[in-house]
């Protein structure tokens, strides 16, 4: 009878667990769905951000966040390429004079080599700050919320428990305020060394802070002067550099230079509010599209559109396949598009993509595609064109935007050391060998999943200077195919002789007939596919390569003291300029040479590239500077102190709701211009996640048919024990 | 009982300043100050005064155990080991390299990570226990071999098996519950299939103990006179077996009890569930001490207090046990 009872029961509940899956929304939903009518991106990031203080935050993680919230004095054209500079908050591009040492303006066209540039910089007039309490006011015209004890601020343990939030104008002072953050130790600026070379009084303002500053007072930074940066009006500000710093104009359109009033340093001053992790590292004050509502960093992130933007428009030029790829479908229109940004965090890439496929994220990823090698074959397969999406991801109409970073990947020769070292034609042979024998297009295949492009010098494509073709190719390693149009490596007997010719025959020494062993400095392990195919190029010439492993602190501080033989390394570009790959091969950067955290792991030191190097970086893009550029190109070919590997590509993928998903490079400011359709995206969603129930029901059968026979069987054995015994 | 847990506590300070010394050295032969500034500051334009500076405003400056140069007691109070341990045992736990205050932050996560291992706990004793009971009573069956082989093979498999399993069937294949995410509002949504996955994870291993112990119990004189004096199979199994195998069932679980607190690292890590596991997870992986060290100490404490109410409970299980 309880038998028959207990089916009943799991009758009644497998009918009431089906008709709950008549519900409209779909079980697997990990957000709730959004029914204040708002327009909702919803995204995901892996990487914490660390930092949302604007002078300190570096990392593309945090850039994917605080782009959105600061407005620069200069940003990127979202859709041309190559990447072009345009005013942002500024009226226009800033008027560059070159001065003497008198800081009088040298004549045009004069030859002199100027002792200081000024770059004079004016703000559009009426921009707000968003709605913030720092800008509260009481009715006698005092700051509401600027408290002197602890006590004073202790009932407010986060923004939302202030009631009055108010705004204000962006005048140039926040501008010099933030320069002046930037001088102060104590905000750790990654810029604070460079910019230290450039900016004039910097290095005096840092050792005034550094010395005033007791524990974590606040120091009102509008007291102190940086005699470089000068206010011209309201509206008006300008900054001295010592000589000359064309790349200036790049780091104007990047966060380090984003406005922060005083007021902002001042609220998140209050005692007892870095206890709370009320600071401005973790909330952030700014004149951007988006203001921070939100930040938990380890669940969500949630930005909500600032209602005192300024006026913005969505461009009306792009690119020529821009109108067919959509891109300019919202032309001139008032950006932002969406209201609301939330960005959950993911530990897990694997879910990042499930939730990805069951359409709950816009996007496959931020600041990374997230198509990973288990992931690769579910988005991607080889068709007759080269990479196509599969049929799955074509049904669903998802969108795909190759995006070719400004990077270089290399393998880097210590030129210091005995044996890979020098400049003799002996070592350029050798050097020149190995790199013929290093597959990298093979690399890209197996390991990059064609994602990539083979490079051939320092500087990647979409930068000024790059050339493609025949004309960019690196003839100590490739010969020009003219029936194909296309590089090909050289054969492996080339670099056998050229191995011949640098001493080493089948790979031994020619004195001794020692077999040569390699060294490669390496930060991970020496298992596995990667280094084993190392391994493998290398063997080819009848090269012997180790492998010293090390932590990464180790491996840094093997790579400071030129302590490496061979080492993997790379660069991302922080603006879109050749100067800033081809630095990384100025002599003065060689970090034994300098001795300190130069960029320069390889220690490459070649006088005619240094010069070549000096005056490249300080004039205009035109002929002159091509030339430059295709001599110092020529110069590191042919000395070789990288094997070129690649230049990475991602292919970020976007469900068919999601538009204007262009990817830029350089700039992470892009929130602004994503535009979603809600309806599309809810329809989507409930046709992509209706719950499947026959293993849940057939789960509680089994379970059922499993518990039943039990019961009765313990019952017959209870029966049987009282009947023996009597 | 009162002395005996005073006496227990005072215990427990050599211990805490071991659990600190070791997690301090252990850290800094790995990690010198310098690299550790290195990998907060980044690698770019890092320049040597903004090394010095970030190890300044840490405390990592100066001799580390013993301060050659100073004189009297300073040459111990003068060292980065002493700065940094002092706080700590006031519950100090200062700001990670992040700026984040870390109790603020210890507070916040321990919510998410109770809500997944309470529940997790609760219901993975209780599934053991009946389980281990229901085998015992068909002890020497069929039924009793094939579900010790079940035990077995549970306990075989990977406990990242069950997760990435769970998810693919459950969420993904199914879609019947979130791959991951928490929200309060309703978060025993996303609590259902880490919970699930827990128990299940644990069941081979703790009912097949449950199980050993009492096989050992009810061979014993006074589970074969209840069941001399007519005690049906359950009775003697609930009222007499289950009260008399505590002590050891209390070992092992009371202790753990504290922990709790600590959450699950890898639960929470591939859940996304913003709790105590992944905060000591993303501590480790960002090589940010002052979070291990809190961690690590506050590990230790609750190690401890777990200890001595694991003493406690014997108390309660057994009368004749006196704590003096």
């Amino acid at each position: 009878m309880k038998c028959r009872n207990l089916g009943r029961s799991s009758l009644l509940g497998a009918t009431l667990l089906l008709l709950s899956a008549c519900s409209d929304d779909p079980w697997n939903r990990p957000l709730p769905p959004d029914e204040s009518g708002q327009k909702v991106y919803y995204s995901s990031y892996t990487g914490q951000p660390k930092h949302l203080d604007p002078v300190r935050a570096y990392s593309s993680d945090e850039g994917a966040i605080i782009d959105q919230i600061y407005d620069t004095p200069l940003q990127y054209h979202f859709l041309k390429r190559p990447y072009e500079l345009e005013p942002s908050v500024a009226t226009s591009m800033p008027l560059v004079e070159m001065l003497d040492e008198n800081l009088q303006p040298l004549p045009e066209g004069s030859d002199a080599k100027p002792a200081f540039s000024r770059y004079t910089i004016t703000i559009k007039s009426g921009i707000k700050y968003q709605p913030h309490p720092a800008f509260a006011k009481a009715d006698n015209g005092q700051p509401l919320y600027f408290f002197n004890t602890v006590e004073q601020g202790s009932t407010y343990k986060e923004l939302k428990d202030f009631e009055v939030h108010g705004t204000d104008v962006l005048t140039s002072d926040d501008f010099i305020y933030t320069l002046k953050r930037m001088s102060d130790p104590a905000n750790k600026a990654p810029l604070i060394g460079l910019m230290s070379g450039y900016i004039v009084g910097m290095t005096e303002l840092t050792e005034k802070l550094k010395a005033d500053r007791k524990e974590d007072q606040w120091l009102d930074l509008r007291q102190y002067e940086l005699e470089g940066v000068q206010k011209v009006d309201d509206h008006t500000y300008s900054i001295l550099l010592k000589g000359t710093y064309p790349q200036f104009k790049y780091w104007l359109a990047f966060r380090f230079f984003a406005p922060v009033p005083w007021e902002a340093d001042r609220f998140y001053h209050n005692p007892g509010f870095k206890d709370k992790n009320l600071t401005l590292d973790w909330n952030p004050i700014g004149t951007g599209p988006f203001m921070m509502t939100s930040n938990k960093p380890k669940r969500e992130i949630i930005l909500e559109r600032n209602p005192n933007y300024r006026e913005d428009f969505y461009p009306s030029e792009g690119m020529p396949d821009d109108v067919e790829r959509g891109y300019l479908a919202d032309a001139g229109k008032r950006l932002p598009f969406i209201d609301k940004a939330i960005f959950s965090n993911e530990s897990s890439s694997t879910s990042q993509w499930s939730k990805f496929m069951q359409g709950y994220y816009d996007r496959s990823g931020e600041t990374s595609a997230n198509v990973t090698t288990s992931t690769f074959d579910q988005a991607f397969s080889m068709g007759p064109d080269g990479l196509e999406l599969t049929p799955a991801m074509a049904n669903k109409n998802i969108k795909a935007d190759e995006e070719l970073r400004p990077s270089i990947n290399y393998l880097g020769f210590n030129m210091m050391d005995p044996v890979v070292g020098g400049y003799t034609e002996e070592k350029r042979k050798l050097r020149h060998a190995i790199s013929i024998a290093w597959d990298s297009e093979e690399l890209i295949q197996i390991f990059l999943n064609g994602m990539g492009q083979q490079a051939h010098s320092p500087v990647p494509p979409g930068l000024f200077g790059y050339r493609d073709g025949k004309e960019g190719m690196n003839p100590y390693i490739f010969n020009w195919n003219e029936a194909t149009q296309a590089a090909e490596r050289k054969s492996l007997e080339e670099a056998k002789q050229l191995l011949a010719e640098a001493g080493y025959p089948n790979g031994r020494d020619k004195d001794t007939g020692k077999p040569l062993i390699l060294y490669m400095d390496y930060a991970a392990s020496d298992s596995g596919p990667v280094p084993d195919w190392y391994r493998q190029q290398l063997k080819k010439l009848g090269i012997q390569l180790e492998f010293r492993t090390s932590d990464y602190p180790r491996f840094k501080e093997k790579m400071r003291q030129g302590n490496t033989q061979i080492f993997p390394w790379g660069w991302l570009a922080d603006y879109p300029d050749p100067e800033n790959f081809l630095f990384l091969l100025d002599s003065r950067q060689g970090s034994l040479k300098c001795e300190c955290d130069g960029s320069n792991s390889s220690n490459y030191d070649n006088p005619r590239f240094d010069a070549l190097y000096d005056r490249m970086k300080e004039i205009e893009n035109g002929p002159e500077r091509q030339a430059l550029i295709d001599e110092m190109i020529a110069i590191a070919q042919k000395d070789s102190p990288w094997i070129y590997r690649y230049h990475r590509g991602e292919v970020y993928l976007s469900n068919e709701w999601t538009n204007n998903t262009k990817k830029h490079g350089i700039s992470m400011a892009t929130l602004k211009y994503v535009n979603v359709d809600p309806e599309q995206r809810a329809a989507q969603q409930m046709a992509w996640n209706k719950p499947n129930l026959v293993p849940l029901v057939a789960g509680v059968f089994g379970l059922i048919a499993l518990v039943i026979p039990a019961l009765r069987a313990f019952r017959r054995r209870q029966r049987l024990t009282i009947e023996t015994d009597s | 009982m009162f002395a005996y847990i005073v006496r227990r506590l005072l215990y427990a300070i050599p211990i805490l300043i071991g659990v600190n010394l070791l997690t301090f050295v252990l850290f800094f032969i790995v990690n010198t100050p310098d690299n550790m500034a290195r990998a907060h500051l980044g690698d770019k334009y890092v320049t040597q005064d903004a090394i010095d500076n970030w190890i300044e405003e840490k405390g990592y400056h100066g001799p580390m155990f013993i301060n050659a140069e100073a004189e009297g007691i300073e040459t111990l109070t003068d060292t980065v080991f002493f700065r940094q341990s002092i706080p700590l045992f006031a519950f100090d736990f200062g700001q990670a390299d992040n700026g984040r205050d870390i109790s603020t932050d210890i507070v916040e996560r321990m919510g998410p990570s109770l809500t997944l291992a309470l529940p997790t706990f609760i219901i993975g004793i209780w599934v053991n226990i009946c389980v281990a009971l229901m085998v015992l009573m068909f002890r020497g069956t069929s039924l009793d071999r094939f579900t010790v082989i079940s035990f077995v093979t549970l306990m075989s498999i990977s406990y990242m098996f069950y997760i990435i399993g769970g998810q693919y069937l459950i969420s993904k294949e199914w879609q019947l519950l979130p791959v991951s995410g928490f929200h309060e509002d309703d978060a025993w949504r996303f609590l259902l299939l880490p919970v699930v996955i827990g128990v299940i994870a644990g069941l081979g291993s703790g009912a097949r103990l449950y199980r050993a112990l009492f096989i050992e119990s009810s061979g014993q004189d006074f589970a074969r006179t209840a069941r001399a004096k007519g005690v049906t199979e359950t009775g003697v199994l609930f009222r007499h077996i289950l009260p008399n195998t505590m002590i050891p069932i209390l070992t092992g679980i009371v202790v753990v009890i504290p922990m709790l607190f600590m959450g699950a690292l890898v639960m929470e890590s591939f859940f996304s569930i913003p709790g105590l596991g992944s905060f000591m997870l993303d501590a480790i992986q960002e090589q940010d001490f002052s979070k291990i060290r809190a961690m690590v100490y506050l590990g230790a404490v609750l190690y401890i207090i777990g200890l001595i109410l694991t003493d406690i409970s014997y108390t309660w299980a057994d009368p004749r046990v006196r704590l003096s």
